[in-house]
């Protein structure tokens, strides 16, 4: 029976739920995840370039806001990052887990090539824009209600769903452009009709534009609207939805609606607004990328910003300086890595607290020894 | 008594926040007994159980196996004490075949390289040459004999299916070994469940609730393996609340109490009533205000509601009641005897195979509105004022982690035309509530989660009430509350049968349901045992109601109770 002994013990720590915390607590938890991560960045930086701790930082911003044409540029990725993340949210705060938005964002993007190539000097090009929009959003639906009918009929998986879908898009889209290149390269050139009219010289700031207009919209849609309340009982919980008599499938479909004519928005703006070419990497990503945005925001469309925001410098700023160093592109994801673990795990201690026995039972000990003493002293003068 | 002391529990208590689920309890579990331990929803009879079997770590007390005090922290700590613990709710994992359930998690028996070379080289004082070389030539393959060992462990299993296959043949288990769990029966999975922990080598079986899930004959097949296993000199202890079966099976039974241990009686020596006696208790005057009901009129007509769950057992069956205006109709039952589908079916959650609702509605001169198979959605169109508070508070009938403002919505949200929520009405609504109910919280914007129960459930009852129904049907409205929560409870209950609603009360406490409720339906097994009245009820009477599964004989008696 000895070798029980040991588990007379309490654990050395344990894990406790925490409620009573504060929001600018957390706030401050993060921006101390943030400093820290930082620090170990410039650390890693100067291990793998030794001398470099202090020009890492310089590189960072500099690669961020050394020119205005890496301001524009920081701005524009943003943008697009924020649309995507934008178009995941509904449906992740509704718990239908659609990792396919790469997939609704590349047949979006598909669809407005689509018409720029076949009416292309054939109608005028304000006709075609529109064309383009309709029919991108359109198709970035059509691409996410798949996969929400056989969740909302037949119960499928909807991860494994979604995830094929981007496959089936981005084969696609290889298909459509080994069609339509016509030196047989396989790339194609840029279309020259349905471009995106710009506001003066700026060419990013339309998709700014519409992007925080997306922003704004989506925020009071999930906040006041009856839409967004419906969706965010069916996430919390689809036996209170039951109970109060919400048609969880419809409210399913529909989600997935909003979220595919967003992801159709971003495809749009990244063909007609941007590249003005499509090619199968044209998502770059973002689909997958922007659910970690969502997440981290709380899919709060505002908090949005500032998560992808982040994201955005990282990649750009850390880039830069890998290229400054000559260490290569995996620099700007080790860099990267290594903020989201810290930022990632600031959300654990800001949910949870770590209670440690040696302290406890120390302070136990401390205690019970001040109230003997107190205890003496108190019989000590009674006898007195 | 002769019999061997095999598990000694001394002045266990546990404690659940402020709630005492086991109040300095003494037993003892011989070996070679099969032990029944009895009580009512709540009494912590499982509680307690699972604290021996290492799920709970007892707050206070001492457990000791044979003679000898121990600690058990984990399951693991359990068998490592021969005991093993069949619970309620199956613990299996759905894609695997039988044999890969109750093997899994087994540890490979050690083996050390070191100590088989210490084992082969241990005193080793020869000197030839050859015998030596050999010896070494032994210790560099112990390695390979390791890795042979350990694939043989975790890829041929022969040895242990065999081992299992033993024990079934033994106990006179009927199954088929390499079929998985999600193609079994109940009663196969919880034979699958009892291989597990025999295959532990556990001597002390501990069984949640075993028949709840059996038909009859499947009973009596479990009971004559339990008794084999007793005569094998294993010790049984099932928790049960049903008294023909302690009858049956047991040698003694303990009674447990709202967390006390009332006694421990020999079987042969105690009959149905007495026991029935322990386990109810007298009754306690509560002072729970109850006035005649006034212009009492049929609101709420059920006939024959019929209803299977997914494995086909009927958890509804022929279920015939009327609901008073003015009247508080109680239902009275065992946890899981049909109460939760019951108010379901009313409030269009589920769907039934049999049977018909009526509401007559007052305000239309009492027009009959068919509810059958109508959504809640439906229901209300149809001008139906009907609430419902269900049992699970924040799983159902809230958000936990909306605030109390949009939990108020819940009901409401869909009013007007335009497509946003308007906050401002339930808002007002929910400060009403606060300041009405005394609910105590930070204020309406703080998640409901985030209350204590008794302020959660004034949530839920507030709203409810507040959409002035006509019909009010609550599910265990008072589980968890203290004492002035619970009353708050009942005093809103009767003012709203003041008011004339037609309130269904379903409740766990005897005492509370006599004093509070005009009649009492009691349910046993889906089916109605009886509907008594509840100013001249004896608790007796309704305790024996829900453990009644006898159906023949009463049949005459139900029609007549029903007929009034």
């Amino acid at each position: 029976m000895t070798k029980h002994e040991t588990h007379k013990k309490e654990p050395l720590m344990h894990i406790s739920k925490r409620m009573d915390m504060k929001k600018w607590q957390a706030w401050l938890i993060r921006l101390g995840a943030f400093a820290i991560a930082l620090i170990v960045c410039g650390i890693v930086s100067s291990i793998l370039k030794p001398g470099s701790f202090g020009k890492f930082y310089a590189y960072l911003f500099k690669g961020v806001f050394g020119t205005p044409r890496r301001i524009w540029l920081l701005l524009q990725n943003i943008a697009m990052l924020l649309c995507v993340a934008l178009a995941v949210t509904p449906a992740f705060k509704m718990k239908f887990w659609n990792i396919g938005a790469e997939g609704q964002v590349l047949m979006g993007a598909l669809m407005c090539a689509l018409c720029m190539f076949y009416m292309g000097g054939k109608a005028a090009n304000g006709v075609i824009v529109l064309v383009c929009f309709i029919a991108s959003m359109a198709m970035g639906a059509i691409w996410a209600v798949i996969p929400a009918l056989f969740k909302a009929q037949w119960n499928t998986n909807e991860t494994l769903f979604t995830l094929m879908m981007n496959y089936v898009a981005m084969n696609l889209v290889r298909f459509c452009v080994n069609k339509w290149s016509t030196n047989g390269s396989g790339v194609l050139g840029i279309l020259h009709y349905g471009w995106m009219p710009s506001i003066g010289k700026y060419t990013y700031l339309l998709n700014i534009i519409i992007v925080a207009v997306l922003t704004v919209l989506l925020w009071v849609y999930l906040r006041f609207s009856k839409h967004g309340y419906e969706l965010t009982v069916v996430g919390e919980s689809t036996n209170t939805a039951r109970y109060i008599g919400i048609n969880i499938k419809k409210v399913i479909i529909r989600t997935m609606i909003l979220s595919g004519v967003i992801c159709g928005i971003a495809g749009f703006l990244l063909v007609s607004g941007t590249s003005h070419t499509v090619n199968a990497n044209l998502a770059d990503g973002r689909g997958f990328t922007a659910i970690l945005v969502s997440w981290l925001a709380h899919f709060n469309p505002a908090a949005m910003a500032l998560t992808s925001s982040l994201v955005v410098f990282l990649d750009q700023g850390s880039t830069f300086a890998g290229d400054s160093f000559r260490l290569g592109g995996s620099f700007s994801d080790i860099i990267t890595g290594i903020f989201f673990f810290f930022i990632i795990a600031s959300e654990f201690f800001i949910n949870y607290k770590v209670k440690f026995r040696a302290i406890s039972k120390k302070k136990e000990k401390a205690l019970a020894e001040a109230v003997a003493v107190a205890t003496v002293e108190v019989t000590e003068e009674e006898v007195r | 008594m002769d019999k061997k002391v095999a598990v000694e529990l001394k002045n266990i208590s546990k404690f659940f926040g402020d709630v005492v689920a086991n109040n300095k309890i003494n037993l003892e579990i011989y070996k070679g007994e099969i032990l029944s331990v009895l009580g009512e929803n709540g009494c912590g009879k499982t509680t307690l159980m699972n604290m021996i079997a290492g799920i709970y770590f007892p707050d206070e007390g001492k457990v000791y196996v044979d003679g000898e005090e121990v600690v058990i922290r984990s399951p693991k700590d359990a068998f490592s004490y021969h005991i093993g613990m069949v619970h309620q709710h199956f613990k299996l994992v759905d894609i695997f075949s039988a044999v890969d359930n109750i093997i899994l998690g087994e540890k490979m028996p050690e083996y050390s390289i070191k100590e088989e070379a210490k084992k082969i080289l241990d005193g080793d004082t020869d000197k030839d040459f050859k015998v030596r070389a050999k010896k070494y030539l032994k210790v560099a393959g112990l390695p390979f004999v390791k890795v042979w060992k350990w694939m043989k462990f975790n890829y041929l299993s022969k040895a242990r299916i065999k081992k299992i296959q033993s024990i079934a043949d033994r106990y006179g288990f009927d199954i088929d070994l390499n079929k998985k769990i999600y193609e079994m029966s109940v009663s196969e999975k919880q034979t699958v469940e009892i291989i597990k922990v025999l295959y532990r080598n556990a001597d002390i079986l501990i069984l949640d609730e075993p028949t709840a899930v059996l038909t009859p004959q499947e009973i009596d097949k479990l009971f004559a393996v339990l008794r084999k296993m007793r005569e094998d000199g294993k010790s049984i202890v099932i928790i049960t609340h049903k008294l023909n079966e302690v009858m049956a099976i047991s040698d003694r039974v303990a009674v447990l109490r709202k967390g006390e241990h009332i006694a421990t009686v020999e079987t042969s020596e105690t009959n149905e009533k007495q026991l029935t006696e322990m386990m109810v208790g007298k009754k306690i005057d509560l002072n729970i205000d109850r006035a005649e009901p006034k212009n009492s009129e049929d609101r709420l007509v059920v006939a024959h509601l019929t209803m299977s769950n997914h494995d086909g057992i009927k958890v509804l069956d022929d279920v015939s009641f009327t609901a008073r205006s003015g009247e508080i109709l109680g239902i009275a039952g065992i946890a899981g005897s049909g109460q939760k589908e019951l108010l379901e079916s009313i409030a269009g959650l589920n769907k039934l195979s049999e049977g018909e609702i009526f509401y007559y509605n007052p305000y239309k001169n009492n027009e009959e509105v068919d509810l059958r198979s109508k959504t809640p959605i439906q229901i209300r169109d149809l001008g139906v004022k009907l609430s419902f508070v269900p049992e699970d508070r924040l799983g159902m009938g809230l958000v936990g982690n909306m605030d109390i403002v949009s939990n108020m919505m819940l009901r409401s949200y869909q009013k007007g035309k335009t497509m946003f929520l308007n906050r401002k009405d339930p808002k007002s609504l929910a400060d009403t509530i606060v300041e009405e109910l005394q609910v105590s919280t930070p204020g309406t914007s703080t998640p409901v989660r985030n209350l204590s129960g008794g302020n959660v459930q004034k949530v839920l009852v507030g709203r409810e009430i507040a959409a002035a129904p006509t019909v009010l049907m609550a599910a265990y409205p008072v589980r968890g509350l203290d004492i002035n929560s619970s009353y708050t409870i009942y005093n809103l209950l009767n003012a709203q049968k003041e008011k004339g609603v037609a309130v269904i009360f379903v409740g766990e406490d005897l005492d509370v349901l006599m004093e509070l409720c005009d009649r009492i339906m009691v349910v046993c097994a889906g089916k109605v045992t009886g509907i008594v009245d509840g100013r001249t009820a004896k608790k007796e009477e309704i305790g024996l109601l829900m453990t009644k599964t006898d159906f023949g004989a009463d049949k005459e008696e139900e029609k007549e109770n029903n007929d009034d």
